[in-house]
């Protein structure tokens, strides 16, 4: 497999892709912060910690729209290929799921607001944990990004079965909980979302992850990713009338 | 590079090198361990390449690779360098075409070449075209020799434009005319292999553009091989491509593949501009 590490003859074609490279993790460490803000605001019920990640969601868009303005750049002017078109393609595809990856975020914040109007309900611990886990596999999809590291991107597309898992017990759970008393519709309804976002979070991390194991080896994960999620199929029956 | 062996080549050992595409046409040309020197100069190395038929192979790598050369040994160009030799079996439908017994003319009937220059006869429109067939005994009458001329300007895409000055000199058409003639002229004996030398480099975007669409229609019926040195033409125009460094066929394969994923070192620092 060709590891390029020599420079161009023109070298300002290194210095784009460099600066394409660069602008894509800025926008994943934004995007990666963005939900670890989101996690916090929820936990702690602090609604001007979630505003404040609902409004620095225009500097993830900002910076999509800076990528893709340099990658047509790139395509047009130098109309790279093999590794370097590999490259490009990889940033504009990583740079949508990037830019979907805050909006979830955003809208997490946006439900933690509306979450902290009522009381607190139980299935609000298990969501924080589910983002978690979702917010390391963000990150270590990056690092692969970062260290060209197909294992890594594996690695992470495999263990987005566990965040369908637990999604599917706290779908369970909450609809559970709703019947057991009304009052828990509106923050559970909530709640629900809320993981049905991080759910979503998870599925770009592994799409990002396929985007980083073709841009290092021109090839695309074989087999079926391992699936969790089976919310579609739940029903949840009332207990039993005493 | 692995060892293929498919049900579509003729009987004569595996092929080395090529990858086999998923409907995979019949070998044309057939090149192993070929051997060129000029003197004591080792030119080609070890050369192993099939050339699909109604395939375009184009050849790619830096000056001095060795791509020319080997082309100009497909149809035996390089029999008139003086101090030129070449070594290994070069077959054509699996009849070795360096055979002592194997007459030249005939061979380049069968393999035409076009050059980097257009290079025009300084005769007119229609006896640039009707002198191959003339020489080769073909259109004895006149009305044959129309229609040889006049098919074989259309198949270049050449006919609208020149139908009405048959009789001046085919020097005095643009560049890109004169190209599409010279490519009229290799057709009009018509042979089973077409040679390619940069056909385009002396050419504008425009010329160039009406050149590769003639090569995609001219693959319905012939074999085309050229070399070239843009990689974008390459990558446009042909199915497979073949990349030469220092004397040795590097890499070979679909061209989409070595355009997106090469597999050697070499062949992606070359065609992404990091040297040559």
């Amino acid at each position: 497999m060709p590891e390029t590490k020599s420079e161009h003859t023109v070298r300002s074609f290194d210095k784009e892709l460099t600066h394409l490279s660069q602008t894509l993790l800025r926008m994943g460490g934004l995007a990666e912060m963005q939900l670890a803000q989101a996690i916090d605001a929820m936990s702690r019920r602090n609604t001007d910690l979630a505003a404040q990640v609902v409004q620095n969601d225009v500097q993830i868009d900002a910076l999509e729209q800076e990528i893709s303005e340099l990658a047509v750049q790139l395509l047009a002017l130098r109309q790279p290929v093999a590794s370097d078109l590999r490259e490009v393609i990889a940033a504009l595809k990583i740079s949508s799921d990037l830019e979907r990856i805050g909006d979830y975020a955003a809208n997490v914040a946006k439900r933690s607001m509306a979450l902290n109007q009522v009381p607190p309900t139980e299935p609000s611990h298990t969501v924080p944990r589910m983002a978690q886990l979702v917010l390391a596999n963000i990150k270590r999809v990056l690092d692969a990004y970062v260290e060209r590291d197909p294992h890594k991107a594996v690695d992470v597309w495999e263990s987005d079965a566990e965040v369908d898992e637990m999604y599917t017990s706290l779908f369970r759970e909450t609809l559970t909980y709703m019947m057991e008393d009304p009052r828990n519709i509106t923050p559970c309804t909530h709640l629900l979302f809320i993981a049905k976002n991080v759910e979503r979070m998870g599925d770009h991390a592994t799409n990002v992850a396929e985007v980083v194991h073709f841009l290092v080896t021109g090839s695309q994960i074989q087999g079926g990713r391992p699936k969790g999620d089976t919310t579609s199929y739940a029903v949840v029956s009332p207990p039993e009338e005493a | 590079m692995s060892d293929t062996q498919t049900g579509t080549q003729p009987a004569g050992g595996p092929a080395h090198g090529a990858q086999p595409l998923a409907n995979e046409l019949p070998v044309k040309v057939r090149s192993r361990d070929v051997n060129v020197y000029y003197g004591d100069a080792h030119a080609i190395k070890h050369v192993d390449l099939d050339i699909h038929q109604h395939e375009v192979t184009a050849l790619i790598g830096p000056s001095g690779c060795g791509k020319s050369t080997y082309l100009r040994c497909i149809n035996r160009m390089n029999d008139v360098i003086d101090g030129c030799r070449v070594e290994g079996t070069i077959e054509m439908d699996g009849e070795d075409i360096y055979d002592p017994k194997l007459d030249v003319v005939q061979l380049r009937a069968r393999v035409g070449m076009v050059f980097q220059k257009p290079n025009p006869f300084p005769k007119s429109v229609f006896d640039n075209i009707a002198y191959g067939p003339r020489i080769h005994g073909i259109g004895n009458t006149k009305s044959e020799m129309d229609e040889i001329v006049e098919t074989s300007l259309r198949r270049a895409g050449l006919w609208e434009e020149v139908k009405d000055r048959l009789s001046e000199p085919g020097t005095g058409l643009s560049g890109g005319q004169q190209q599409r003639l010279c490519i009229a002229r290799a057709i009009a004996v018509n042979p089973e292999v077409i040679l390619m030398d940069e056909p385009c480099s002396a050419l504008d975007p425009i010329a160039t553009a009406k050149i590769e669409e003639l090569i995609d229609e001219l693959r319905q019926n012939f074999t085309i091989v050229i070399v070239t040195h843009s990689m974008q033409q390459a990558a446009r125009v042909s199915q497979r491509t073949a990349f030469f460094h220092l004397g040795i066929l590097v890499e070979t394969g679909e061209t989409e593949a070595i355009f997106t994923n090469p597999q050697d070192q070499r062949t992606q620092d070359y065609i992404t501009g990091r040297f040559g």
